[in-house]
């Protein structure tokens, strides 16, 4: 990794786990406190972020576009949700050991498949596993198939439309239209204490730096090149003797194994799990985060759902009918004018500056037209 | 019986889409060392006798054996790449988004291309300068840290012939390398294909006769699916089968003859 690199990540580290939280652990009257809200806000930030680092290797690397990546995120939510919804015991308002709409349900005894939930552990093993092995078997159908490009990209909106359905029934066991909500602890931590949503939004942000430097491995290695190879030619990765189908399906889990992460890590910070979260309409906002911010590059999928989701809060808070008006907007001026979002057009704009600067400087005639530079020479 | 020292075996292959026999019966055999060119009109067979070779068109009937007894038709395209067959496409088919340089180095024949060799290997000893070699033999040493979307049409297809030569095949499959090359690069293209046939099985489809004549020592006609004739290039141009197919001149030799 080249210096300038590490420096901007360590940089950047250093401001989203230290400085930011020890900023909110300040008293209110400091400067520089920064509230409970705005942190708790950044955290559901940084969830998306990790969410969008797996979509970007996926869209922006391979090329492969998935509209269904809200499902994965709403496996990890709900594994999460689970495990958060039984630690509640018999705190609920109807002070049974089961979850409040459960009782409403008339479900007289906790379904098999919560059972595990009980156990931190295996909540989050599920958080990784369940969406993995989902999408293992997905991707594993679909690329064998052959299913690429537009047809791909449908199926998983198909896949998103029906998790959706599924997830809004009652006979489901998880809640239905309203979720899993009102969690009171987190690993017996009260989540209603400003300390443990600061912890949470600790573990967020490590978490988002662990997940960067690992897609960042996965792009600097020779596996980055074939994906990139595999947006560009499929057929002549395939003619250079690999195979694009296990690589598509190797960074299509990575991504849903993110995705649920996130959404495991949303749970808590928001405090509530619902399916409005599963559906083709989040699905698509996930896929404009990293068209906005820079498909191809991973600050830029970073800085896409930062940016985005707080222009959201602004937005909906400040004019809430401009809001959708806003985001439709920014998709269509992304694809018109900015191809490759705010991180390419920044890049363009700095080669475009430094080669007038370069110009300026031959036609102002201090010293020699330079040559032109030798292309990089291979062998020493 | 399977002709030892043969690189590639094809035996009473039929290949057919819809109905359509691309292939009927065909058989073929090229020798060790050979370049061989094969010819013949639109709709002959002669791209699915590369699919079939490359493992792209599976055959309803036949054998194709690869080198003594190497079966190819269970194989994926993939893994005929590993057993030494590589493949030319006909429009440049290269990674614009990559260097030129790493346009070779994925190409480069390794001990695995799975997912997790490419995760983590670091690059092999000697790898380096294979790829220089290669670039040089193509003409793109002083172009290697270009992406490859900027390199003109004939330098991509160079750059493609690079990327084959760099998978070591012992056996390349070059469908019309010269189409849309100006006659400087044609005739570049050409020696550039006598270089590798030295000491590897080259197999061309082409169509333009110059560049046929330029390279050929034994040619190959297909017609609908068949083998029509095969032999020198002198001898198959002025074949009256050839002749035949090729310009139609049934009726004038029907009138002669009459």
């Amino acid at each position: 990794m080249p210096r300038r690199e590490a420096a901007a990540i360590a940089v950047a580290t250093l401001l989203l786990v230290v400085v930011l939280p020890v900023c909110n652990a300040l008293p209110a009257s400091s400067p520089l406190h920064l509230s409970d809200f705005r942190l708790n806000l950044f955290g559901k930030f940084l969830a998306y972020a990790i969410l969008a680092l797996g979509l970007d290797l996926l869209w922006g690397y391979a090329g492969v576009l998935s509209l269904g990546h809200g499902v994965f995120f709403g496996l990890g939510a709900y594994a999460m949700g689970m495990h958060l919804m039984l630690e509640i015991g018999s705190k609920s308002v109807y002070q049974s050991a089961l979850p409040d709409f459960m009782v409403w349900n008339q479900v007289k005894e906790l379904p098999l498949f919560w059972k595990p939930f009980y156990s931190g552990a295996f909540t989050l093993a599920a958080v990784v596993l369940v969406p993995g092995l989902f999408a293992l078997a997905f991707g594993f159908l679909a690329f064998r198939s052959r299913i690429r490009g537009v047809y791909f990209s449908i199926i998983t909106q198909a896949l998103a439309l029906s998790a959706w359905l599924v997830f809004n029934r009652n006979e489901m066991r998880l809640g239905g239209t309203n979720g899993l909500a009102d969690f009171k602890t987190i690993f017996g931590f009260p989540l209603n204490q400003p300390s443990t949503q600061r912890g949470l939004y600790v573990v967020t942000a490590v978490t988002l730096v662990v997940a960067y430097l690992a897609c960042r491995r996965i792009t600097g290695s020779r596996a980055g090149k074939v994906l990139v190879a595999i947006r560009d030619s499929e057929t002549r990765v395939l003619f250079s003797g690999y195979s694009p189908a296990r690589y598509k399906l190797f960074v299509f889990v990575v991504s849903a194994v993110l995705a649920g992460i996130a959404g495991a890590l949303y749970a808590p910070q928001v405090g509530i799990v619902t399916p409005a979260k599963i559906g083709v309409l989040p699905s698509i906002e996930m896929v404009v985060w990293v068209a906005a911010g820079g498909r191809g590059t991973l600050v830029g999928a970073v800085g896409g759902a930062f940016g985005v989701n707080w222009m959201q809060s602004w937005l909906t808070t400040s004019y809430p009918d401009v809001w959708l008006l806003f985001l439709g907007g920014l998709f269509m001026g992304v694809v018109l004018f900015f191809p490759d979002g705010v991180a390419g057009a920044i890049a363009r704009a700095a080669t475009r500056v430094s080669s007038l600067l370069r110009r300026s400087r031959e036609l102002s005639g201090t010293g020699h037209p330079r040559p032109e530079p030798a292309s990089r020479s291979p062998l020493p | 019986m399977t002709s030892t020292g043969s690189i590639i075996y094809l035996e009473d292959v039929t290949v057919s889409y819809d109905g359509f026999k691309a292939l009927s019966r065909l058989n073929f055999y090229m020798d060790r060392r050979e370049l061989r060119v094969v010819i013949g009109p639109n709709g002959a067979g002669k791209t699915t006798l590369l699919d079939v070779i490359s493992g792209r068109a599976k055959p309803e009937h036949g054998r194709v054996i690869f080198g003594d007894h190497t079966d190819l038709i269970p194989l994926a395209e993939n893994d005929v790449v590993g057993l030494g067959i590589g493949r030319k496409f006909q429009t440049p088919s290269v990674f614009v988004n990559l260097s030129v340089w790493d346009n070779v180095e994925l190409s480069l024949k390794r001990a695995s291309k799975g997912v997790f060799a490419a995760l983590l290997e670091r690059d092999a000893a000697g790898e380096r300068e294979r790829i220089a070699a290669t670039l040089s033999t193509v003409g793109l040493g002083g172009k290697a840290s270009l992406p490859a979307g900027v390199l003109s049409h004939g330098e991509k297809q160079w750059l493609e012939i690079g990327m084959v030569m760099a998978q070591d095949p012992e056996l390349l499959l070059v469908d019309e390398p010269v189409a849309g090359m100006t006659d400087e690069e044609t005739a570049r293209t050409g020696e550039l294909l006598e270089s590798i046939a030295v000491d590897r099985s080259v197999l061309v489809i082409e169509h333009d006769m110059e560049f046929v004549r330029q390279i050929a020592r034994k040619v190959t006609v297909l017609h609908q699916g068949t083998v029509l004739c095969e032999g020198p290039v002198e001898q198959v141009q002025s074949d009256p089968r050839v002749l035949e197919v090729y310009l139609g001149r049934r009726r004038e030799t029907a009138d002669a003859h009459g």
